[in-house]
């Protein structure tokens, strides 16, 4: 065989290696959960929060984790977006091409995006003792806003980029100002996008324990107000792997599949709920 | 022959960062009948038309000097309010680009964003546009279909629809057919042929015999300079530049 077909199999091979790596991780993670998760799932876990004892083993479940991070996530989803959409349009529709604030912004949230996130946690906090708050909801879903924040801003940014400027221009052409053109033209287009962003940015923020250990703290029962503390699935499953009884640890696989099961529920249904207005798509 | 000016350009120059794509371009564009634009690529045909609406404006590193009159006002007056002058002009690019939406509202969209909100008055509007633009029949059972359906062909005759909607008095088209197969490229020419009594259409385009078709009043332009301008006969049958000769006989390009 001549160099350039040895070339071609080398590579040929190492990307399958690469995608069967990946394709195994993902499936040997959701094995795992389910393996170790659903024997210790009972109607009780998504029912009922926390009763004396539950981190010894005792009755109970994990409804007020559940509960706080749904509302958590999704608060800081709602934030975050209100946030980057407006920025991202700037960036795109607004802002002179190739200026030197879009150039900075966007590093900056490259360099926000590889910020760890116990970081945004520890910066919550400090503002937090500044103010003389105590860990709640309500400064959770700063943080972990602020965490999200650049990762759904930057991918937001990548598919509003993808548009041509030819769709721009012809809305333009019809007398349409830039918002209009934003909002009617740029936003619905990049939908998908959009949608997917919103995703990514939910998933980030659903999964991360870091940053709320401070800011939200922790609290048996489910949350009323955003000024009470609140439970996240991340901080149950770490206190429940980290008892010294092994039914309870398997509660903590049973907590992660119930975590990648609600993700998986609004991904979906966000999808469904989307695509009566992304047909319009011009491709 | 006698012509009525509508645009006036007066020593316009137009730089793409250190390039400059139109030099000191001086002309009367008269009024109604079709206007062609011809000469070489690169020569600075498109940057002339998207300087009538400025959509130059939104180009990276774009200087421009000089005016552009439209009935008598400058457009490139700072305070001149850039979405009535665009109101004035509807664009038809080298590519299609319907909006992501459906074909019903893709026409009734300019109206739409300037104020028109009886819904029986857009159905009207709709109909009329897509009948004056040849596209009715082959629509009007699928009005809410998503307009990225259609074909190539009537995709454009949906943009020149759409740009007629805002009731524009002038028709901006650079290179309308250059991505049309030779049918739909007809169906468009026709269009303007039909429309030209009552809009000044302002056509680019590189195809001489297209420009033969089509032209009441012809432009040559070469490297960003103004050769030669005058009725279509006068242009085509007589021309005063060796360059436009030239060009005519297919030496330059």
């Amino acid at each position: 065989m001549d160099r350039r077909r040895i070339e071609e199999r080398i590579f040929k091979g190492l990307m399958i290696f690469s995608t069967l790596v990946i394709l195994s991780a993902l499936v040997l993670i959701l094995a795992t959960v389910i393996v170790k998760g659903l024997p210790a799932m009972n109607v009780a876990m998504i029912t009922q929060t926390p009763k004396g004892g539950y981190y010894l083993g005792k009755e109970g479940g994990i409804l007020n984790a559940i509960v706080g991070s749904v509302y958590l996530a999704g608060g800081a989803t709602v934030l975050s977006i209100l946030v980057s959409l407006p920025v991202v349009l700037y960036l795109n529709v607004y802002a002179k091409k190739g200026s030197r604030l879009v150039s900075f912004t966007r590093f900056s949230f490259d360099v926000l995006w590889g910020v760890p996130s116990i970081v945004y946690g520890a910066f919550g906090f400090t503002i937090m003792l500044f103010f003389g708050l105590r860990a709640s909801l309500l400064c959770g879903i700063i943080a972990v806003g602020l965490l999200v924040l650049p990762i759904m801003s930057r991918a937001m940014d990548e598919v509003i980029r993808m548009i041509p400027k030819e769709l721009l221009d012809a809305s333009y052409s019809l007398g349409a100002t830039r918002f209009e053109t934003a909002f009617k033209v740029v936003v619905r287009q990049a939908l998908p996008g959009i949608l997917t962003a919103v995703l990514i940015g939910f998933g980030r923020g659903i999964g991360d324990a870091a940053s709320v250990i401070f800011t939200a703290g922790f609290s048996d029962s489910i949350p009323y107000s955003l000024l009470r503390p609140a439970a996240t699935l991340p901080l149950a499953i770490f206190f429940q792997l980290g008892t010294p009884f092994v039914e309870v640890q398997d509660r903590a696989y049973a907590s992660a599949f119930i975590l990648t099961v609600v993700i998986l529920v609004i991904s979906v249904a966000s999808r469904l709920l989307t695509r009566r207005f992304t047909r319009h798509i011009v491709r | 022959m006698e012509f009525k000016t509508h645009i006036s350009v007066r020593n316009l120059n137009v730089f793409y960062g250190d390039q400059q794509a139109l030099k000191d371009i001086t002309i009367d564009i008269p009024d109604k009948g079709i206007i062609v634009i011809i000469g070489p690529s690169g020569c600075g045909k498109t940057t002339l038309l998207k300087s009538f609406n400025r959509l130059i404006d939104s180009t990276d590193g774009v200087r421009v000097s000089g005016e552009v009159l439209v009935d008598g006002e400058n457009i490139f007056d700072p305070k001149v309010e850039v979405t009535r002058i665009r109101k004035k002009m509807g664009l038809l690019s080298q590519n299609p680009y319907p909006l992501p939406m459906s074909i019903y509202d893709n026409v009734a969209y300019g109206p739409r964003i300037h104020g028109q909100k009886n819904k029986k008055e857009l159905g009207r509007i709709v109909e009329h546009y897509l009948r004056e633009s040849g596209l009715w029949e082959e629509v009007k059972d699928r009005l809410r279909s998503p307009a990225s359906r259609l074909s190539v062909g009537q995709q454009q005759r949906l943009c020149l629809a759409r740009g007629l909607a805002v009731e524009p008095e002038i028709i901006l088209a650079d290179e309308p057919t250059s991505a049309l197969d030779p049918k739909s490229s007809r169906h468009i020419e026709e269009s303007f042929l039909r429309l030209k009594e009552r809009y000044t259409t302002i056509v680019v385009t590189h195809i001489l015999r297209q420009a033969k078709r089509l032209a009441d009043y012809v432009i040559f332009l070469y490297l960003g300079e103004l050769i030669e301008h005058g009725p279509a006969e006068e242009i085509f049958e007589n021309p005063r530049e060796e360059m436009t000769r030239e060009y005519m006989k297919g030496i330059i390009s």
